[in-house]
């Protein structure tokens, strides 16, 4: 299991936050109960099991939703 | 595709704005109703593309949006072909979310400025000895660092050579030069503001103290209160019952009109970020000025606290002794004070201590046959002379003549809170001195303050004697003050004040020994200085141990709370009032719907920002008068 903090562009209204939060719950692998979307500092914090996806594959559900990932840290 | 249109949302706006003119003109200028028509419904699809895409992004992902909404307005609109609607309409929305953007990014700035401070690299040195600069992610812990004038201190570490003064700004909030020279410890983020210091590395990444300050500031604006994750919940629900009560209000009134206002009216806008743009301008006020404020809940129950209780006298005191006053009575000066001081100096005593500072040099001669007095003082011979020092206990049992005058001084500094020190040369009082533990400055003020703001109980609990915590009290104009306590006594006298008395009580501590009186209080404010238990135990962090942060905070707490209920009363009255319109009145439609949505959104954010620019000075005095 794996935390990743995940950096976006600047979320700017609160149903950003509910998208970006439900298409990340959706992906298989992501510990659901873990996946929290910080609206202010608009940063994504979620745990996951790096056998089944890689952060890549994350970033890349965030994306596909139109917002521009900036950086993310995985520890 | 879609990610190119949504890039482009401003460009959008701008050709929608420009298309809506374009319709207006012709309509009323050219009388070209037919032209008009066509380019307002041009302007309506343009305008709605950015819309619908992400209408259609967040149903993928399940969530009813405020997008699907207006996307489902402006189609039926179209459908009616009420084209001057709909090309407001979405013109509104798409500049309504270009100024929150903008406005938004104001209410974050100070935590922007804050992360800002970040440091990104470091002159690290090399297996050759030479230093190279590196990313500040290749630090490692006992890696040598040379830190340069003007630079951002990469790490927390430890000076190993060279001298330097220091901005802490980013990690106090207070921006006086500190010096720092070998052994003294470093924080990363702050900046060197002359000299030149080589550092070892201590500890680096996420653990360094400006890290978790940073991390814990953005977790507290996003900590959700009770009542904000009920609104979240409520307007995750509240969207598509909105969807839903317009499709039953269609089917029934087979009025198509009253079925898309009622979509646009619905939107619920001002509600969800009033609360949120608050919360996170107020932490942000905080956090610049060297208060960490740990969310919203800490917010709500902060700005009720009518109880502050402060753990011992050394938070409102200098922590050490000094002397006050001293008199004389009669004889040679010089003489009684080199007697006073050699005897003292046998002495361990804090009194001793204070007495011997404020005498400074001193002729010390030879003590002989020195008898100690328990509780009284001592006895001794010097330099052939019977000398006595000590409390009004000991002059007594030396029988000591003490004059009219010497009894009244005696009186009055006791009174005053004051031990005693007397120093009795051949059977006579010869020196008074009076000795107390000072008030650190400004406290007084802070506390008078803290009442302005509402705090109706000052309570000081102190592992000090009752005499010492007494004369602190009365000097500071304290409700209540309780000398000899353990803390398990403390932290029982908490639990007694809140259940049985109902108060609300800030516990003030140093967050070291005192956990369970921190977690017991509704509010553990810490003065911590910027160590890791005081962040982490506590609600309130003050950060460099000053006291006249207090009332900043409390007063801080207070304006953001305020906030918060104005903007739920902004938010609320707006759809309210919009209900009313649309069943009562004649006038309202879906563009005038959406404009006081956009409208009241804009002020509610405004709102927030105000608390950007708190200070505690004007607060207090409008408060006073």
């Amino acid at each position: 299991m794996k935390k990743a903090t995940i950096q976006v562009n600047t979320l700017t209204c609160p149903s950003c936050a509910l998208k970006i939060e439900g298409a990340v719950k959706a992906l298989d692998g992501v510990e659901k109960e873990s996946v929290r979307v910080l609206f202010n500092s608009s940063k994504v914090k979620l745990d996951y099991d790096e056998g089944k996806l890689a952060v890549e594959d994350i970033e890349k559900a965030i994306a596909a939703l139109g917002y521009e990932v900036k950086k993310s840290q995985v520890k | 595709m879609q990610r190119l249109i949504l890039g482009r949302k401003n460009h959008i706006m701008a050709v929608g704005a420009v298309l809506i003119a374009a319709g207006f003109v012709s309509a009323l200028v050219f009388k070209n109703e037919i032209a008009a028509g066509w380019t307002l419904a041009a302007a309506s699809v343009i305008g709605a593309a950015p819309i619908a895409i992400q209408a259609y992004q967040a149903l993928k992902v399940k969530v009813v949006s405020i997008d699907l909404l207006v996307t489902i307005a402006v189609a039926g609109a179209l459908l009616i072909k009420n084209f001057e609607e709909s090309a407001i309409v979405t013109f509104l929305f798409l500049f309504g979310a270009f100024l929150e953007q903008r406005t938004l990014n104001k209410t974050r700035s100070a935590i922007k400025e804050l992360t800002e401070m970040a440091p990104e690299s470091a002159l690290k040195q090399m297996p050759n000895g030479e230093f190279e600069e590196v990313d500040v992610e290749e630090v490692d812990v006992g890696d040598i660092l040379l830190v340069k004038t003007g630079a951002k201190i990469p790490v927390d570490g430890t000076v190993l050579s060279g001298e330097g003064s220091v901005d802490e700004a980013s990690i106090t909030g207070e921006s006086l030069p500190v010096l720092k020279e070998k052994g003294s410890k470093v924080f990363a983020g702050t900046i060197l503001d002359n000299g030149t210091i080589q550092i070892v590395a201590d500890r680096i990444g996420e653990d360094t103290t400006f890290s978790k300050i940073i991390e814990l500031v953005e977790e507290a604006q996003d900590s959700k209160s009770k009542a904000e994750r009920f609104i979240d919940r409520f307007a995750r629900y509240y969207t598509p019952a909105v969807l839903l009560i317009g499709v039953i209000v269609f089917m029934f009134s087979r009025d198509l009109e009253l079925a898309v206002t009622i979509l646009v009216l619905g939107c619920p806008g001002a509600l969800v970020i009033g609360v949120p743009v608050s919360n996170v301008a107020g932490i942000g006020n905080g956090a610049r000025n060297g208060v960490l404020l740990k969310g919203s809940e800490v917010i709500r129950d902060f700005s009720r606290v009518d109880t502050v209780v402060f753990d011992k006298t050394g938070t409102l005191t200098a922590g050490s002794p000094s002397v006050v006053e001293k008199l004389y009575y009669g004889g040679d000066t010089k003489k009684a004070l080199s007697l006073l001081a050699s005897v003292e100096r046998e002495s361990g005593h804090p009194l001793a201590k204070a007495v011997l500072e404020e005498i400074g040099d001193a002729e010390f001669l030879t003590v002989e046959n020195t008898e100690v007095v328990k509780g009284a003082g001592i006895t001794a011979s010097v330099d052939g002379h019977r000398v006595a020092v000590g409390n009004p206990a000991l002059m007594e049992r030396e029988k000591i003549k003490i004059s009219g005058q010497a009894k009244a001084d005696i009186a009055r500094l006791e009174k005053e809170g004051n031990s005693l020190v007397i120093a009795a040369v051949d059977g006579e009082i010869r020196v008074l001195m009076a000795v107390r533990d000072t008030i650190r400055p400004g406290v007084k003020e802070s506390l008078s303050r803290l009442k302005k703001l509402g705090v109706k109980n000052l309570v000081m609990l102190s592992g000090d004697n009752q005499g010492t915590v007494d004369a602190v009290s009365r000097e500071l104009g304290l409700t209540e003050a309780r000398g000899n306590m353990l803390p398990q006594d403390k932290s029982a006298y908490i639990r007694k004040m809140i259940e049985e008395k109902g108060k609300t009580v800030a516990f003030v501590g140093d967050g070291v020994n005192d956990s369970p009186s921190l977690a017991l209080a509704h509010i553990g404010i810490a003065m911590g200085g910027g160590t890791d238990v005081a962040i982490e135990s506590s609600d309130v962090v003050l950060m460099n141990s000053d006291f006249s942060r207090l009332p900043h905070a409390l007063g801080l707490a207070k304006a953001t709370a305020r906030n918060m209920k104005q903007n739920i009363i902004i938010a609320v009255g707006v759809v309210l009032f919009l209900l009313a319109g649309v069943i009562f009145s004649e006038w309202m439609n879906m563009s005038i719907g959406m404009l006081v949505h956009e409208i009241s959104i804009l002020a509610v954010i405004l709102n927030g920002m105000r608390l950007l620019r708190f200070k505690l000075r004007k607060q207090a005095l409008r408060q006073s008068q």
